[in-house]
């Protein structure tokens, strides 16, 4: 068995093409039937033996052999004490015929049961199998087809967004949507994802995909929704040319040039095409990696001209005033963002090396960085441990990671 | 069967298969003529009935619906104009409001057909004309009125109207998790029509969203304008949202992620930087935290005290 790619009517294609399982990836076969996977799942689901032979298709037919049957029905009879009493009081003539249609009836019955479980550990197994590399991969593959959807929030400009759980124990709150241009979530449009467990994905699979693939350009392309046109503070560059040191960020502003010479530019300082006398205040050398991930990467969708700006009349609203704007730093971002760069401030200003802080390397695009607190590095190092089992932190591109 | 037809023509087929259930127990509440039945066996055949709807769409499609279903000729061009799906962030204006010039000053210039417009929207239209000029007409109607709209939701009348829809949830709720289903409040992004479509504006994390079902995506949001929302919680102070600093924290097998984190600790120090600033105004206790803080404080201010990492334990 290799991949997904079974038959059309497997129970895992068919839990998948039912409507409002739109964001689950197919679990591979070979990922299930490797135990070490499935770890401490036994304890989590009812009827774990049944739930996952459904999942694997594996389930006796009607029509088996006579021979098969009767082995069926002893395992059970080891199983369950019931039946060999039943059997003791009928004798021995049509004991399999009996239990045959008994066990009949008690799929009947157990079969929504069976199901129910299923579904539940099939959940559970995706939650892992998407932070595997078949399945970070597959996932990969359905967010480039637009599959999840994208950012309602309209400085996002429709950013893609990936499905994610805010808790992993199941059955405490319903799949939401992470949108890597914000860092916030957000709730399914559609009501029919209100009936999908989030455990299901996880709270881990979000940013791991985003620090699996870097490559991925999360800034909003071009201004789809023409916010250029609206007010002249929303007609800031992509963020991504705050980066435009390196070449790739470059090319991306030559990409927006319509929107850059329509604007005010705040962070455009850098870009040489415009005269001086339209770039206010220069900006330092913007880094072109910054904790780990491209500065171009990190929440294109806040900063400057992306923040909401309450105005009656034209005029806008005073913070002083009741009803002035109390949130605007949770879309705020920094123009200069070297001040993002907490070590390097903090090491200017006392001294020291960043390894005196740091776990597991890190550099501008390093591993995977572990900022551990002092007191505290024992137990992140386990739990970076725990997490080579399910994915090789090794295959991680950038991304640090901290304390709790 | 005018409205039935109507109806299969504007509706595509995934929103028919709930309608149809809904449909069916009200047509069953009065005599099913032979159109109608003939119309239900026909739904009956073409719908897949193993789609979903979205269930703001679901609701929009049965108001239009009764809507149509009822005799359409006896209502007002307002009337007509705010049950038409896709209006649905509208709230009808006065009639008093409507003819008084005063309150249209300069909007003659901005609508074609000034004068034809806005005798159908004060369904005093008499014109003999033929369909495309009419149609023209319409359209004119329907940019006059939702002009005078923008002006109107900003009067007392206007105001207290909206917040009705607003309290009834008709604008929706926020998408940000966070914010727990706030009501959302449509505005515009801009005052000049033409610039940007209608957006809808969450009072407890004081972001825009994008309406979620594309019939909204062709409304001008000059209907609304720029100054309503934050006009109306002037008006209604007690309406301004508890604000909080809970927010998403991406993780990933459980850690913090360093650059997400870096961000955020920046994020929280603007933050403390507005509040140092609207310490002079007495209004810096602006987050339900902080009046939970107080409280806290107040009940066991000594095991608070005595607690070293307090902090590490709130934030967690
Ligand atoms: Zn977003
Ligand atoms: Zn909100």
């Amino acid at each position: 068995m290799s991949t997904s790619s079974g038959s059309p009517e497997s129970w895992i294609s068919s839990f998948c093409g039912l409507l409002g399982h739109e964001y689950f990836a197919e679990v591979s076969e070979d990922f299930i039937e490797d135990d070490f996977n499935l770890t401490g799942l036994q304890n989590q689901v009812p009827m774990y033996k049944e739930a996952l032979e459904m999942i694997l298709d594996v389930e006796p037919e009607e029509d088996e052999e006579e021979e098969e049957e009767e082995e069926e029905e002893e395992d059970e009879e080891e199983d369950e004490d019931n039946d060999v009493e039943m059997r003791d009081e009928n004798g021995n003539s049509v004991p399999y015929r009996r239990g045959a249609e008994r066990r009949h009836m008690k799929v009947a019955n157990d079969i929504t049961e069976i199901e129910s479980s299923a579904e539940l550990l099939y959940g559970l197994i995706h939650q892992r199998f998407i932070t595997s590399r078949p399945g970070i991969q597959q996932m990969a593959d359905k967010y480039e087809l637009q599959h999840f959807g994208s950012c309602p929030r309209v400085f996002c400009n429709q950013a893609r967004v990936l499905p994610v759980g805010c808790n992993d124990i199941p059955g405490q709150e319903t799949v939401k949507l992470f949108c890597p241009s914000c860092l916030d979530v957000y709730t399914p449009p559609n009501s029919r994802f209100q009936s999908v467990d989030g455990a299901f994905f996880g709270t881990t699979f979000g940013c791991l995909f985003f620090m699996t693939f870097p490559e991925f350009d999360v800034s909003a392309k071009g201004d789809p929704l023409n916010l250029a046109a609206t007010h002249p503070a929303y007609a800031a560059p992509s963020p991504t040319s705050q980066a435009a040191t390196n070449p790739a960020a470059a090319e991306t502003v030559k990409h927006s040039r319509s929107s850059s010479l329509t604007s005010t530019p705040v962070t455009a300082t850098v870009n040489p095409n415009l005269p001086a006398s339209l770039t206010p205040e220069p900006l330092p050398v913007q880094p072109s990696h910054l904790n780990g991930i491209a500065t171009s990467n990190l929440a294109p969708g806040l900063g400057p001209g992306r923040i909401h700006e309450p105005r009656i009349y034209g005029f806008r609203v005073s913070e002083r005033s009741k009803t002035g704007p109390r949130m605007k730093w949770l879309r705020m971002r920094p123009a200069d963002m070297n001040e993002l760069d907490e070590s390097r401030r903090w090491h200017d200003s006392y001294g020291g090396t960043e390894d005196d802080v740091q776990i597991g390397g890190g550099g501008e695009n390093g591993g995977a960085q572990v900022e551990v607190p002092s007191g505290r590095r024992k137990k992140a190092a386990r739990s970076r441990k725990r997490g080579v089992g399910v994915m090789d932190p090794g295959a991680v591109n950038g991304g640090g990671l901290e304390a709790l | 069967m005018g409205y039935l037809e109507f109806f299969w023509a504007l509706s595509p087929l995934d929103l028919v298969r709930e309608t149809f259930v809904h449909i069916h127990a009200w047509l069953s509440e009065r005599t099913v003529d032979p159109d109608e039945a003939e119309f239900l066996a026909d739904m009956n055949r073409k719908v897949d009935w193993n789609d979903d709807v979205e269930k703001d769409e679901f609701i929009g499609l049965m108001e239009y619906f009764h809507e149509r279903s009822s005799s359409s000729e006896d209502l007002s061009w307002p009337e007509v104009f705010i049950s038409s799906r896709g209006n649905e962030y509208f709230c009808e204006i006065d009639e008093d409001y409507l003819t008084d010039r005063f309150n249209l000053t300069g909007l003659n210039t901005d609508v074609q057909y000034y004068q034809y417009a806005l005798d159908l929207v004060t369904d005093v239209f008499d014109l003999d004309c033929d369909d495309d000029m009419r149609e023209q007409i319409e359209k004119s109607a329907r940019h006059l009125y939702g002009l005078v709209h923008a002006r109107y939701i900003t009067t007392t009348r206007g105001l207290a109207k909206m917040l009705e829809k607003y309290k009834k949830g008709d604008f929706g709720k926020c998408p940000r998790v966070t914010c727990n289903a706030h009501p959302l409040l449509p505005t515009g992004m801009a005052d000049l029509p033409h610039v940007q479509s209608v957006k809808l504006y969450c009072g407890k994390c004081e972001d825009l969203y994008n309406p979620k079902s594309s019939r909204h995506a062709n409304i001008d949001g000059a209907y609304f304008g720029t100054s309503f929302q934050n006009i109306l919680f002037q008006v209604y102070p007690a309406l301004i949202p508890e604000k909080t600093i809970e927010r998403y924290q991406p993780r990933v097998f459980g850690f913090k992620v360093h650059a997400a984190a870096a961000l955020e600790r920046w994020q929280s120090s603007k933050r403390e930087e507005m509040q140092e600033r609207l310490r002079e105004t007495g209004m810096e206790k602006c987050f339900k935290e902080d009046v939970e803080l107080e409280d806290d404080m107040e009940e066991d201010e000594e095991e608070v005290a005595g607690l070293d990492g307090a902090d590490d334990v709130l934030a967690e």
